[in-house]
């Protein structure tokens, strides 16, 4: 368990988050995995209604989302800020049907990161997300993690906006197990 | 008119290596065939291009969604219909080129295995809608042996239209995803459909009954 610079443990709120997507009624959560990700990956895959499942490119993840949208079910899918830059044109379809959308993206390439290739994505996600008419949220204290997961899912699905909620590279902390 | 056209030897090459003996069949003909099966409010979701055109000129039926935006996610948007839907047979039309742009989603698919999911591939080996220029992969590589790698064993390229009519039969109460290909010409799509995305969206969802 890794305790964060808040002192609340990842699980904490991690627990939050997924408490915040239970009482949204998320059914659906197709993944691109990142080691940010894993607690909710695990907690959803342990859930008896909600199907978590993994996809080969964030690109699916756009229209999976909006099937399951068209299907009476809401999903929110996962990915790493690299994996923002492959959905670029397949916001279009997010745009044009105007359908809600929740992406949640544990950021790279912004603080203590060792890998300057994580770097040029890390630094244009929030804007490429914007570009393309997505709300960019931006959760850096885990206190406040599941307030701004239930607000963002509201936006999204009450207020009918595609919403990207990113969690800052501070909040996984520093990674020294590969260099 | 188009480039494999005028090049029999091309068009021989792609029949040859991609799809066996498979008659070379019309989009509009087969599409018409599929809708007329369907008799139990089963999704449509069709890709960009003529795919998309052909099936809106073989009835707009509420249960059809029109996908015109990016290559490539007639698939995964079915896949989400699919798993939401779990009791409503979903087919994806997706063109050969536009599949190419996602072959990942196959083992997405094959992975999940939802059962109520079909996908039909249109394969004329062109990119039609932009002057029918030949795909990389027309003549080297083929989608049926590309989907049964890639983990949807139930994967067939249709002989000819009574076997097409039977594949799509056995779609309706298979027990795993299945795929279908089949050879198409190049001929233009009959019809074009009309593109306010979010009447097409919200015409699917009444039409489904989750709106």
């Amino acid at each position: 368990m890794v305790v964060t610079k808040t002192g609340a443990t990842e699980t904490d709120w991690h627990a939050g988050i997924f408490r915040a997507l239970k009482a949204a009624d998320i059914r659906q959560i197709p993944y691109v995995p990142d080691a940010g990700h894993t607690d909710l990956i695990l907690r959803a895959n342990a859930d008896p209604v909600m199907k978590a499942y993994p996809l080969t490119t964030e690109e699916e993840g756009i229209a999976a989302a909006s099937g399951a949208w068209l299907g009476g079910e809401r999903a929110v899918l996962l990915m790493q800020s690299s994996g923002v830059g492959n959905c670029i044109n397949m916001l279009s379809l997010i745009a044009a049907c105007r359908f809600p959308f929740v992406a949640l993206v544990t950021m790279r390439g912004e603080w203590a990161e060792f890998n300057p290739w994580q770097v040029p994505m890390g630094r244009a996600t929030q804007g490429v997300l914007e570009l393309m008419g997505v709300s960019v949220r931006r959760i850096s204290d885990t206190a406040r993690a599941e307030t701004e997961i239930a607000a963002a899912l509201d936006d999204a699905f009450l207020g009918e906006q595609p919403v990207a909620v990113l969690f800052s590279q501070s909040l996984i902390g520093r990674k020294t197990w590969v260099k | 008119m188009s480039k494999s056209a005028a090049n029999p030897s091309r068009q021989a090459a792609v029949g040859a290596q991609a799809s066996g003996n498979a008659k070379v069949m019309n989009r509009y003909e087969l599409t018409c065939r599929l809708v007329g099966k369907l008799q139990n409010g089963e999704a449509v979701i069709g890709g960009i291009g003529n795919t998309n055109f052909d099936l809106w000129a073989a009835g707009q039926r509420p249960e059809n969604y029109y996908m015109l935006g990016s290559m490539g996610l007639a698939c995964p948007i079915a896949l989400g219909v699919a798993i939401a839907q779990p009791k409503r047979r979903v087919f994806a039309l997706e063109g050969d080129g536009s599949l190419l742009m996602q072959l990942g989603c196959l083992s997405t698919i094959a992975a999940r295995a939802p059962k109520n999911l079909a996908i039909v591939v249109f394969d004329n080996g062109v990119y039609q809608i932009t002057g029918a220029q030949p795909t990389p992969a027309a003549g080297v590589a083929d989608i049926v042996a590309i989907a049964r790698a890639s983990g949807i064993a139930v994967s067939a390229w249709a002989a000819d239209e009574d076997d097409f009519d039977r594949l799509i039969a056995a779609a309706l109460t298979a027990e795993a995803p299945s795929l279908i290909a089949v050879r198409i010409d190049t001929k233009p799509a009959v019809g074009a459909t009309d593109r306010d995305p979010v009447q097409i969206r919200e015409r699917f969802m009444r039409g489904i009954g989750v709106r």
